[in-house]
């Protein structure tokens, strides 16, 4: 028998999509019973002909894998890839169409912090009970309280209700529970993305200090530093299912390889937020080239977007945020940001956004594109919509590890002694 | 050695029951958050508990007893109406707050693992509470119109559980249902209300019983009324108050039945369901 903390076979989960012209989110009554009487008649189409087609979607296919006892393993891959499904399977949460989850060991998920806090009952009320939704014993939680209450910094609002906390001390209370289960396999899923910067440092802190304590951990996250500095394996899912399985460097250069670099993105899958226009391609070009290899700043980038409106738009706007893996706004490109608006838009288009790329941290971009007109509103919104890799610049290379930080742009400078 | 947790397509279920009592602590914390926040906020708090049959009582003993003059069994018209008021109101209030139960937990659902069933039992023992603290009404009344209650009181936990499994039982299928099936948010106020004039609430069973008699096919109809599982409860709450009218034991065993299938299928129902919960809510 091998020695495994869990072991994932052959996994896969089926969701049934239903499209149907009108309809809400949420069957009635009434329709099912409609449908078991047409059903009974032998009558299957509805009354104006239209049929209900229901499509399969697998948001997770064939994906085998296995942990080993104290490994903590990163899991990425982009948005849709399949990673929440995977942490709601694991974590019992919803059930698998196919395959099968072996997990040795008390398992906790942590999902979302806060996951059962009511907002009338006092802070130390909702340790209590939070505790509790997270499956610890209520004589663990008492031995731990004062941990806890430590943690999150809120001795003082101990018997004031969480919802006269300012946030932060809400997600520092909600995550200080969380930090204190001592599960053998721990799910965690993008917790760190909430908080103030000295909060996620202080969480990362917390999360490193459980798993060197022999716990093993499951962790998606987008912010890929979390990831490096936490784990010791990664697994690169991708539509569902897996695209590597190893190391956390490999299993990252694959993930900025697939997910970073592409010159030619399409977005046919996405659904605009108008049904009239839509975007349909971005190309990256840097110095003329279609994007292959990260970028040294001063390079000018051309953001070519391939578009069509059926209706006329009197002032479009395409604008492109350019954010870093911890998700904040690095800086924005632009057709509002030149000498002149962009020039009314109708049918089929492709405008080019060009920019000189500043000196910016070495590491992996998203970009963020929205397709807006002053008069209609917002048309469009891709977040993720494509990424770029930032190459390290020469004179980094004097900066071995413990430097500050290195912040969000990068200043030559120079010295003088006297 | 760590014991290890197999989950499979379609065999979650193996360790159910385990997994209910290992979840026995989150049920206890559920059902006392909710009993916390129940009344938080409201200047009368628990006063709430004990108002709402109270005020039902004094308005049903002045139609029913004082306008209509039905005759009450024996009892003082409010101690009869209350006996009735008492179950009822659990039964009712368990059934509005269970229903929706699992749409109001909806983030918890899809964000954590524990048998759901908790959920729909810490509501209905939420309500529980609630009855409890309005039996407190009951002693008041029996010492006010100087009712002395027999040995038959020794039965009234009994009649308690049975309208306490009946209520479980009908609140399983309709939380279950209301997931999937939003119609039931209207059909569950409707339900409440039509109830309490398909139960004897504010009149005697046996005025039902009597005017059913004079129908043909009379008895039929009163054996399809007696159906609803609250008839035997209420004439049992009465009964063993101490009316003076015979103990219908067909009726008593009707509810029974009828309670006994409303739970087994409801557990079954809402186990056949549960699985999905998390990706139709």
């Amino acid at each position: 028998m091998s020695d495994y903390a869990i072991k994932v076979e052959s996994l896969g989960k089926k969701y049934l999509l239903q499209h149907q012209a009108t309809g809400g989110r949420y069957a009635t009554f009434r329709d099912v019973l409609a449908e078991k009487a047409k059903a009974l008649f032998g009558k299957r189409k509805t009354e104006n002909g239209s049929q209900k087609s229901v499509e399969e979607f697998w948001a997770l296919k064939d994906v085998s894998f296995e942990v080993k006892p104290g490994e903590v393993v990163g899991i990425i891959g982009r948005n849709g890839a399949g990673k929440s499904t995977l942490l709601k399977l694991l974590s019992r949460i919803t059930e698998p169409t196919t395959g099968q989850i072996r997990l040795r060991g008390r398992v906790a998920s942590l999902l979302e912090v806060g996951t059962g806090f009511h907002p009338e009952l006092t802070g130390r009320e909702n340790i209590f009970l939070n505790g509790a939704v997270l499956g610890m014993h209520r004589s663990e939680i008492k031995k731990r309280f004062g941990e806890i209450v430590d943690f999150a910094e809120v001795e003082k609002f101990l018997d004031t209700p969480v919802k006269r906390y300012s946030s932060g001390m809400y997600m520092r209370l909600a995550f200080a529970v969380a930090a204190h289960l001592e599960p053998e396999i721990l799910i965690v899923d993008e917790v760190l993305a909430v908080g103030d910067a000295q909060f996620q440092k202080k969480c990362l802190g917390k999360m490193q200090a459980v798993s060197q304590g022999g716990r093993t951990i499951l962790f998606v996250s987008h912010n890929m530093n979390a990831v490096q500095s936490l784990c010791s394996k990664s697994i690169v899912l991708k539509q569902g299912k897996i695209e590597y399985w190893g190391t956390v460097s490999e299993g990252l250069s694959k993930y900025s390889a697939n997910v970073g670099m592409k010159a030619i993105v399409t977005y046919e899958a996405e659904t605009p937020a108008k049904p009239f226009a839509r975007i349909h391609q971005l190309e990256i070009r840097a110095d003329g080239q279609p994007v292959t290899e990260p970028l040294k700043p001063g390079t000018t980038l051309v953001l070519n977007f391939r578009l069509h409106s059926d209706l006329a738009l009197a002032q479009p706007k395409l604008t492109v945020g350019i954010t870093n893996t911890k998700g904040e706004r690095i800086f924005a490109v632009g057709t509002p940001f030149g000498p002149q608006p962009l020039q009314p838009l109708k049918g089929h288009a492709t405008v080019g956004i060009h920019f000189t790329l500043p000196a910016i941290p070495p590491g992996i971009y998203q970009l963020d594109v929205g397709f807006y007109d002053q008069h209609v509103g917002t048309l469009q919104e891709i977040y993720a919509a494509g990424s770029i890799e930032v190459a390290e610049v020469n004179y980094l290379a004097m900066i071995s590890s413990g430097t500050p930080d290195l912040g969000h742009i990068l200043v030559r400078s120079g010295w003088t002694i006297h | 050695m760590l014991n290890e947790l197999v989950i499979e397509a379609g065999k979650t279920e193996r360790h159910y029951w385990a997994d209910l009592w290992r979840y026995r602590e989150l049920f206890f914390f559920l059902s006392w958050r909710d009993i916390l926040v129940r009344y938080k906020q409201t200047v009368i708090g628990v006063l709430w508990a004990v108002l709402r049959p109270v005020l039902t009582m004094v308005v049903f003993t002045v139609v029913f007893g004082k306008l209509a003059k039905m005759p009450s069994e024996g009892l003082p018209y409010p101690v009869f109406v209350y006996a009735a008021m008492l179950p009822w109101q659990f039964f009712s209030s368990a059934l509005a707050e269970a229903s929706n139960s699992l749409i109001s937990n909806a983030n918890m659902i899809s964000k954590i693992y524990f048998p759901r069933l908790v959920i729909p039992a810490s509501a209905v023992i939420v309500c529980f509470v609630d009855f409890l603290i309005s039996a407190v009404i009951l002693v008041g009344l029996l010492a006010w119109y100087h009712v002395t209650p027999n040995a038959r009181l020794f039965m009234l936990p009994l009649f308690t559980l049975l309208a306490f499994l009946a209520s479980f039982g009908i609140s399983l299928w309709l939380a279950a249902l209301n997931v999937k099936y939003r119609d039931f948010r209207y059909l569950i106020p409707f339900i409440v209300q039509f109830g309490l004039y398909a139960s004897p609430v504010g009149f005697g069973n046996a005025v039902v019983r009597a005017k059913c008699a004079e129908l043909t096919n009379g008895d039929l109809l009163y054996r399809l009324y007696s159906l609803n599982p609250m008839v035997g409860v209420i004439d049992g709450f009465r009964w063993a108050l101490g009316s003076n009218v015979p103990f219908d034991i067909v009726s008593l065993f009707t509810s029974l039945a009828v309670t006994a299938l409303l739970l087994f299928s409801g557990v079954k129902y809402f186990r056949a369901t549960e699985k999905a919960f998390a990706d139709i809510i």
